[in-house]
């Protein structure tokens, strides 16, 4: 199982390099996005896949799962969603200044 | 169990969300601001005389045992560093009072500004590594708000710049951390030092160390610096100027902390790759130094000669190469802080960046000449002032360690560094004045304390070198030895 996943979050790290390394602002995000994914599911994959109840003590079942990647990857992904919107908004605002979504043609001149 | 801990955090975090209720109220935001920052330094202060009495303090929040909960933990090397940083994050915020505008006040800076020192301070004294990360996102964040806030054109392009780097370095030290949970199963400094000492540091360990190394490098600008030039030279003056003398200095201390707590069983591959690195840091830095006519990368660029030079002291390994590494980064976020403030000045002054377009201020602005040239005799080490102890000690301990290469490029680059600030110098202030009677500006009052505030800090340091040395060298001591951090956390068991 965990080699399954981490070959899935493999592709996942590839699609996401593949997508940063465009021109194009908005399939940037998309790279950053897919890559914290990648991240989120190879901490989880890290922790261990071994078979067990959720991590709730209610369920009275004797193993289970690890609970402190879940806790990391909750953190992780708030942190990825508040940076996520502030680029977001961030490239809009670039958009509207600057008129343009093309990395490339965001060069600096001298005369600024 | 030490509860002042917790303070340098908390005061600028609950400052910081106040503020952000009083948002209107501007000068009621500026004295909150002065008492929170200096609320923690008299907090680091304390702290200092705690652990020169008491050895180092930690604070397991909520009473979870060590490597249970999340602890808190705060050496000599810590402190110096809170300490440090509060002093010149008062003296950025009362610049920011004159220069950074009436918008940008309105819209937050000063609330942004306590929850960058949050997350600054945080990783400073932080026990854990999740606990890092998260203080560096506290970080980043207020960050990536600072160099947008006003959204002029060049803003909003180099904070696209700086927002991704930071967001792809963020991605890829959450990967180190899952490979580090998943070898060790643990996520606290010191339990971590101690199971990777148990296991010994393989081929694996190495390689996750390596990651990290790349992570922290991204953030302090070792080597991967590309995005560092452009981010800096946008920002107003007074928040450049926080950057500089911050940012990449969390980085810096994340490096030192890791590789000589955690990841220090393999000097001869880790270690020697961070002095390759500062090498070729301290060689490419020099180099934009010289070769730009523009005040803003001359300064970036010497940041980067800044960062290579104490990272050289770490590579190596040894206690005097350590000293002289505590001591310039000390001295380097006083002396970037004053350069930053002194080179936005000239520029707010002359209303351009370029060299070759000014001449003369000395006649209109001795004070400020003057202190520019303390100022860059200090950056680059001459005997009276604060550059000239670290100097020689890494100097010294690069050459015990039998790096005389290494030794050699810190020399050489530190000619190339007083070249490049002696040009802003030479060229800006010597001359005809071409600044006549009417154009010339009146320089602010509230411009000048801070800037002569942090001059004499260089002056003092420099002269005091002695008085700081018990403490220094305790943080070294606390370095060179794990086990005393170790014990402080764990317990004696």
């Amino acid at each position: 199982m965990e080699t399954m996943l981490s070959i899935l979050v493999g592709v996942l790290f590839t699609i996401g390099t593949y997508l940063l390394l465009s021109g194009n602002l908005l399939r940037i995000i998309f790279g950053t996005s897919i890559l914290s994914h990648a991240v989120n599911l190879l901490i989880l994959t890290m922790g261990g896949l071994k078979t067990g109840a959720p991590p709730l003590l209610g369920l009275g079942r004797s193993t289970f799962t690890d609970p402190l990647p879940q806790a990391l990857i909750l953190t992780a992904i708030v942190i990825n969603f508040a940076t996520t919107a502030l680029f977001l908004v961030l490239s809009y605002r670039a958009y509207k200044v600057l008129g343009t979504d093309d990395t490339q043609l965001m060069r600096g001149n001298e005369n600024e | 169990m030490n509860n002042l801990l917790i303070l340098p955090i908390i005061i600028p975090l609950i400052t910081g969300m106040f503020m952000v209720i009083v948002r209107k109220r501007i000068y009621f935001q500026r004295m909150l601001g002065i008492l929170a920052i200096a609320g923690t330094g008299a907090v680091s202060a304390v702290l200092i005389s705690q652990i020169k009495n008491e050895g180092i303090q930690v604070l397991h929040i909520g009473g979870w045992e060590a490597p249970f909960g999340v602890s808190l933990a705060a050496d000599m090397f810590s402190a110096l560093l809170l300490l440090t940083s509060s002093i010149v994050s008062l003296f950025c915020l009362i610049y920011a009072f004159g220069s950074i505008g009436k918008d940008r006040e309105m819209h937050y800076f000063y609330p942004l500004f306590l929850f960058l020192l949050t997350g600054v301070n945080g990783s400073f004294i932080t026990g854990d590594i999740f606990n890092l990360f998260v203080c560096f996102e506290i970080m980043l964040i207020s960050s990536y708000v600072l160099i947008s806030i006003g959204g002029t054109r060049i803003q909003i392009r180099e904070s696209i710049k700086y927002v991704l780097t930071n967001l792809l370095s963020s991605l890829l030290f959450l990967v180190a951390i899952s490979y580090l949970y998943a070898t060790m199963g643990t996520l606290n400094f010191a339990h971590l030092s101690m199971r990777v000492a148990e296991a010994g540091q393989d081929g694996l360990l190495t390689a996750i160390s390596l990651l990290f190394l790349i992570v922290f490098s991204l953030k302090a600008g070792l080597l991967l610096f590309f995005w560092l030039p452009g981010s800096y030279s946008a920002p107003p003056t007074a928040i450049a100027a926080i950057f500089a003398a911050l940012l990449t200095k969390v980085g810096i201390y994340s490096i030192i902390r890791l590789f000589t707590l955690v990841f220090y069983h393999e000097p001869e591959s880790t270690h020697l790759l961070i002095g390759i690195m500062a090498g070729l840091t301290m060689v490419l830095g020099a180099i934009g130094a010289v070769a730009y006519w523009d005040v803003k990368k001359i300064l970036t660029y010497n940041v980067i000669v800044g960062v290579g030079f104490i990272l050289a002291g770490l590579a190596s390994g040894t206690t005097e190469g350590m000293t002289g590494a505590i001591y310039y980064l000390i001295h380097d976020i006083i002396i970037k802080a004053l350069l930053f403030l002194i080179g936005g000045t000239i520029i707010a002054l002359t209303s351009t960046a370029n060299l070759r377009d000014f001449s003369g201020l000395i006649q209109t602005y001795p004070f400020l000449g003057w202190m520019f040239f303390v100022a860059a005799l200090s950056l680059s080490g001459i005997p009276p002032l604060s550059g000239f102890i670290g100097k020689v000690f890494v100097t010294e301990g690069t050459f015990e360690a039998g790096y005389y290469w290494l030794g050699g490029i810190g020399l050489f680059t530190s000619l190339m560094v007083l070249y490049s600030v002696m040009k802003i110098f030479m060229n800006g202030f010597w001359g005809e004045s071409y600044l006549d009677e009417e154009n010339g500006q009146k320089l602010k009052k509230g411009l000048l304390i801070p800037i002569a505030s942090l001059t004499i800090l260089t002056v003092a340091l420099g002269l005091g070198a002695e008085g700081l040395h018990s403490f220094a060298s305790l943080a070294v001591k606390s370095l060179m030895d794990p086990s005393l951090y170790i014990e402080a956390v764990l317990g004696k068991n």
